[in-house]
């Protein structure tokens, strides 16, 4: 899968649930939570909606790889290369 | 023949603007149908008609913005047809509590024309959340036209939004439009692109430092009234979470996202279980008088974007399983958030928790939603050395605390239904 392509689709999924963040005014690699401002459940949204988007289990024990928005993009890529 | 109210829908509504009519005149409507949308300070609400019976017409246009009260459309009750030919009084006429609707006075035969003088801006009193249903019959009588009264300075010609096209636009831009009491009828239309919180935000920046958000004047009138009204005492107890928060990670394993538990849930359930044990902290105080709640219905206060906050409620909490709790939870979470919810969901809730989440603070401590008796405030987890036998382990722990109402409970009582609580989640698989 092209990074671009993971990149937007991350990048929509986050709009859905903070439209008024924008992501240029964010740090790409602090805590995803606090910079847009989700919380457990917007997170568990925000994963349940990638996990359907890219056809992975995104199990909880990998949330901690899962932190910053650079982060996720890394773990999303990683994980869509293991696919066929 | 009965009216369709401008319901209220908690203590701490006064108005809403009818934003979409869901049933035509001359349609059925049965007990439950929702049949249309009002805009708060809260959010879209949809609100049910609690008779059958055939809607007559519509007395209030879109995008109008009337008092808590006021009638929104007429109703042929079935009850109504089969009455037709006894003029008896309506049977078990509630009485209206909310502002008196604007009813007019019958037209006085001197009177050339019956212009009815819509009033004064109404009294910003605090409308008494025991309102009866949107319904109340009313006796038949010729019903003159029906003026909307005028609200502050926003004047209530028909405001329609586009040529009916709904406009399109995000449900926080939405949202705060209404807070700012922008007219979206007023907005332009460019290429059809969506409106979004910053063009909201734009058009209001200069009113933006100086005009509270209605929503924060609205949460500021009802805690203001539990404040003076009600004899809160508060209490607070630490509650060992490191057995619901394995339960739900084990439980989590093996399921997909959209199945997941969270702690959240294993609260809810655990305060409506606690509740049945105490009845004295679940129902509502009303005119002088604790009526006590058979069902556990557990209002979840829930932040909102750009800072507003309501706790409508989960339904029979105790009665279902952790999963439908789950459900029902993350359903209503959901539809808060962009901005729909149901008008019983606001006002039937027995009692409320808030929780800070993963991310708050240690402790906090509730303010009493009228005409509840009782709050549970839950902080955020953290690991904290706790003493077992000799020794000091690590457990994750958060503080629970209880504000409750004197004049139903004390703080022994309360004191029990905390540790009750506590016994419930460290037992997350009886839940």
């Amino acid at each position: 899968m092209n990074d671009d392509t993971i990149q937007t689709a991350l990048q929509q999924e986050l709009y859905r649930i903070a439209p008024d963040i924008d992501i240029d005014d964010i740090d790409l690699t602090a805590d995803l939570r606090e910079e847009f401002d989700i919380d457990s459940m917007d997170f568990l949204n925000l994963v349940t909606a990638l996990g359907k988007r890219f056809g992975l289990e995104m199990p909880e024990a990998d949330y901690d790889r899962m932190r910053s928005f650079s982060d996720l993009l890394g773990y999303l890529q990683a994980q869509t290369d293991q696919t066929p | 023949m009965s009216q369709f109210l401008m319901p209220s829908l908690g203590a701490d509504m006064e108005a809403g603007t009818l934003v979409e009519k869901l049933r035509n005149p001359g349609e059925r409507v049965a007990r439950g149908d929702i049949i249309a949308a009002v805009e708060t300070q809260k959010g879209v609400i949809e609100i049910e008609v609690f008779e059958d019976g055939v809607l007559q017409e519509w007395l209030v246009d879109l995008e109008t913005k009337v008092d808590v009260g006021t009638p929104l459309a007429m109703i042929q009750t079935d009850h109504d047809a089969a009455t037709a030919s006894s003029a008896s009084d309506p049977p078990n006429l509630p009485e209206p509590q909310a502002p008196e609707p604007p009813n007019p006075e019958a037209p006085q035969p001197q009177d050339p024309q019956p212009n009815v003088v819509p009033p004064e801006e109404p009294e910003r009193q605090i409308p008494e959340p025991e309102v009866p249903g949107p319904e109340i019959p009313i006796p038949e009588v010729p019903q003159p036209d029906i003026q909307p009264p005028e609200i502050g300075d926003i004047a209530l010609q028909e405001r329609r939004v586009g040529d009916k096209k709904r406009l399109r636009i995000t449900p926080s831009a939405r949202r705060l439009a209404a807070q700012r009491g922008i007219d979206l009828g007023t907005l332009s239309h460019q290429k059809d692109a969506p409106f979004y919180l910053q063009d909201i935000a734009a058009l209001t920046q200069t009113a933006d430092a100086t005009q509270p958000s209605e929503m924060r004047a609205a949460i500021a009138a009802a805690m203001s009234r539990s404040k003076r009204e009600i004899p809160h005492y508060y209490l607070s107890h630490r509650a060992d979470l490191t057995n619901a928060d394995e339960f739900v990670s084990a439980t989590n394993a093996t399921r997909a996202p959209e199945t997941r538990l969270m702690l959240g849930a294993l609260y809810l359930k655990a305060i409506a279980r606690a509740v049945k044990k105490f009845p004295e902290f679940n129902g509502h105080f009303k005119d002088d008088n604790f009526d006590h709640s058979e069902a556990s219905h557990v209002g979840l206060a829930i932040s909102l974007r750009g800072g507003g906050l309501v706790a409508p409620a989960v339904f029979d909490a105790d009665a279902q399983g952790l999963d439908d709790v789950m459900t029902a939870m993350r359903d209503l979470i959901t539809r808060v958030r962009t901005g729909r919810f149901r008008a019983r969901e606001l006002t039937d809730a027995t009692i409320t928790v808030t929780s800070l989440g993963e991310r708050g603070v240690d402790q906090l401590y509730g303010v009493i939603y009228p005409p509840q008796v009782a709050i549970v405030g839950i902080g955020t987890p953290a690991l904290t050395a706790q003493v077992q036998g000799e020794a000091c382990v690590p457990r994750l722990t958060a503080t629970i605390t209880l504000a409750a109402d004197h004049r139903v409970s004390n703080g022994r009582r309360g004191g029990l239904f905390l540790q009750e609580i506590v016994k419930h989640l460290q037992n997350p698989e009886t839940l």
